[in-house]
Formats: structure tokens, sequence, C-alpha cells
């Protein structure tokens, strides 16, 4: 599997500056990217991933979003199973549909693996985004993807925990969203292990997937129950 | 010969009074129940130097002219006034780009659906024509016209 370690280096790069309000904490973290980068031909054949190897931050440490069915949903939740979380708006007819449809793609290039990858989509727009049309949005696409919405106070603090932003933008007649469109990946342990950039490829992202998903074989496939036996 | 030279002239007359562009490939994301705002691609091509100033359809009053660009990996979103079409040139409105959005949209956007617009140029001069284009409406999960689209269409015959 062709890795570039550079790209993934600049993708976790992208990650920390982005982080970087803090000062110091940019300062340290540009100190350990230093060294990181100055040792990275030594270790690059062990460069696994195409995106950027988040493991061990702080970004996502948990969530509280609310589904379309009401109710509340944590990262607990999903346990068991490799997350795929992102954020958007329903009204956006450009980069989220393409966001979506890459999910697709990723689930259906890792065959069986596919039921154990859940797909979450949070929308920055909880003003438009209701419970009906996140229902009807996520599940055109796949039926098991799930939409998560919350109140305007409680998803600026999510988004910055995700390290993503969002702004409101007045358009001629009404508004559009700016929003960060990197896609997270939290192992089936509930650990926070990928950023993955847009650009990234559907094929790029599953080998990602793929690698974390064997580190957690699937839970054995229950032998189907013996036919009762009856009188001949 | 003079009845089809006069045909030549007429039908070269009335092309000179139209706007030279060719739109192909238009296309129109079809919406879920209850969303309001959709976009509608196309591939235009003029000849000589026009600009894209406006559109209209026939199912919502609100249409403006956005573009898509990222900002490093964030998605911004504006509208533009218009989109200069350069002679000879193909512009995209695409995913990812340029599109015409579609808002305050009063009904579900159902695919198969014929969305007609009527799209403004301006002229180096400043005259404006109008030009008809009928869009079908696709899938919310399908992005048609694109190369890759168009791999697995010829895949499936």
């Amino acid at each position: 599997m062709a890795v570039d370690p550079a790209a993934s280096r600049a993708e976790a790069q992208d990650m920390v500056f982005r982080a970087g309000k803090n000062w110091l904490r940019g300062l340290g973290a540009l100190a350990v990217l230093g060294a990181f980068t100055a040792a990275a031909p030594l270790h690059a054949a062990e460069t696994k991933f195409h995106g950027g190897d988040i493991t061990g931050t702080e970004t996502g440490k948990d969530f509280s979003l609310t589904d379309p069915d009401g109710k509340v949903r944590h990262l607990a939740d999903f346990k068991g199973k490799a997350v795929l979380i992102f954020f958007g708006f329903t009204q956006c007819p450009v980069i989220c549909p393409t966001a979506l449809s890459r999910a697709v793609e990723i689930k259906k290039l890792l065959g069986a693996d596919g039921a154990r990858l859940q797909v979450l989509f949070v929308s920055v727009d909880p003003e438009r985004d209701t419970p009906e049309i996140l229902r009807g949005y996520t599940q055109a696409f796949d039926p098991s993807f799930l939409g998560l919405t919350t109140d305007a106070a409680h998803l600026k603090e999510t988004a910055k925990d995700f390290k993503i932003t969002y702004e409101k933008v007045p358009t001629g007649s009404s508004y559009t969203m700016d929003h960060s469109v990197v896609s997270y990946l939290y192992d089936p342990a509930g650990r926070i292990r990928l950023v993955l950039n847009h650009a990234r490829t559907a094929e790029e992202c599953a080998q990602d997937i793929a690698a974390i998903l064997k580190d957690f074989p699937a839970a054995p496939v229950a032998a189907p129950p013996s036919p009762t036996p009856t009188e001949k | 010969m003079k009845i089809p030279t006069l045909l030549i002239s007429l039908l070269a007359l009335s092309g000179s009074l139209r706007a030279d562009v060719t739109i192909a490939d238009a296309w129109v994301r079809a919406t879920v129940p209850a969303q309001k705002a959709t976009g509608a691609f196309m591939k235009l091509t003029s000849k000589g130097d026009v600009k894209l100033v406006s559109a209209t359809c026939d199912i919502t009053k609100t249409v403006e002219i956005h573009e898509m660009s990222m900002d490093g990996e964030k998605m911004k979103m504006r509208e533009v006034k218009a989109i200069d079409l350069p002679d000879g040139k193909t512009v995209s409105l695409k995913p990812g780009g340029y599109h015409v959005m579609l808002l305050d949209l009063p009904e579900q956007v159902k695919p198969g659906q014929e969305i007609t617009f009527k799209l403004v140029f301006e002229k180096a001069d400043g005259s404006r024509e109008t030009q008809e284009v009928k869009a079908k409406a696709y899938p919310v999960n399908e992005t048609p016209f694109t190369d890759k689209a168009a791999k697995e269409e010829d895949a499936k015959h």
C-alpha cells in the first residue's frame, strides 16, 4: 500500500497548526513535531496511514449529540465499530454530498468490514437542519448513516472539541455555512486515531480504516442454529 | 440559388442575435423532503467573451450564483456577481466550484424532475441575452457527468 509519509505528516501538521490558538501549546507541539520530522526518514516505513495519525490527542474525546429520534448519543454508543465523523449541513449542494458519497464508497470498499463502520454526520446548521431533514438526507446515502444535531451553544463546544470551525455567511437572500471539512476516525475501542482531509480518496480512507480494523478482530459469526431434530 | 442563399444569411443573422453559448450536461441535485436548497450544475462554452450574470428557474424564485472554494480544509461559499466565460473555453459549474444555487424551494425536487432555467449572459458591450436550458434532477447521492460517472456508465454497457 502506497503511503506518502510526507503527506500524512503534512496532514498532522495542519491539524496542529489549526489547533494552535494557544501559543505555548502551539510551540510545544511544534517542538514535538520538529523532532518527529527530523526523525521521520528513519521511521518512514512505520507510517501506516494516508491520513494524519492523531492517536492520543485530545481531539473529540467524546460527544453528546442528538439523533433524529431525539436520542442523545455518545461515543460509547458506537463501541465495537470504527466511527467516521464529519461536520456539514444539508443545504450544501456541493461538498457535503461529496463527503457522504465518499463515505458510501469507503463502506463498499471495506467489503464485509463495512458493517463495522459507523458514519456520523454532525450538522453545523441546527437552525435549518431539522431531525426530519437530517434523517432523510443521511439515509438517502446509506440507511445506517446517522445525522446528529444539537443546539447552537452546545455545537460551539462540540466544534471546539473537534477543532473544527464554522461560520454563518449571509448571501443575497439567505445564509450559507463556511465550515471545516475534515473527517475523523475513531477505532472500535473509541480512541481517536486519524484525521482525513477532504481530498483523501475513498480508496485511501478505506485502506486506513481497514488497517485499523485489522487490530480489532471481528466478533466471530455465530454458527447457525442446528435444525431441530424431527422424527422421520 | 437565391433561396438557399437567403436562408443561409437568415440563419447567420439569427445566430448573431442570440448569445452563442453551448450548454451541456445540465443537472440539478434532487432534495430530500423539507430540504430548502440545492444546486444546479452544467458546462458552458461561449463563442465570444460573455459573462453569466444571472439565472432564473421555474421551481423557485430565489436563484443565486455561488462559488465554492477551499481555504485549507475549510469550505467557503460565496455569492458571485458573474461568471466569466472566455471565448471557446468550457467553464464547468460543478460541485467544488461554481454552481447555480436554488433557495427557498417550496417543494421537494424529485429525481427525474425536469427544471427549466433561463440564463442571462452579458456581452462585452453590455448587451444581455437570455438562453433557456432544461436540467434533469439526479438523486441526492449521485453526481452525474463526472469522469467517474462516465466510467461507471460505460461499465454498465
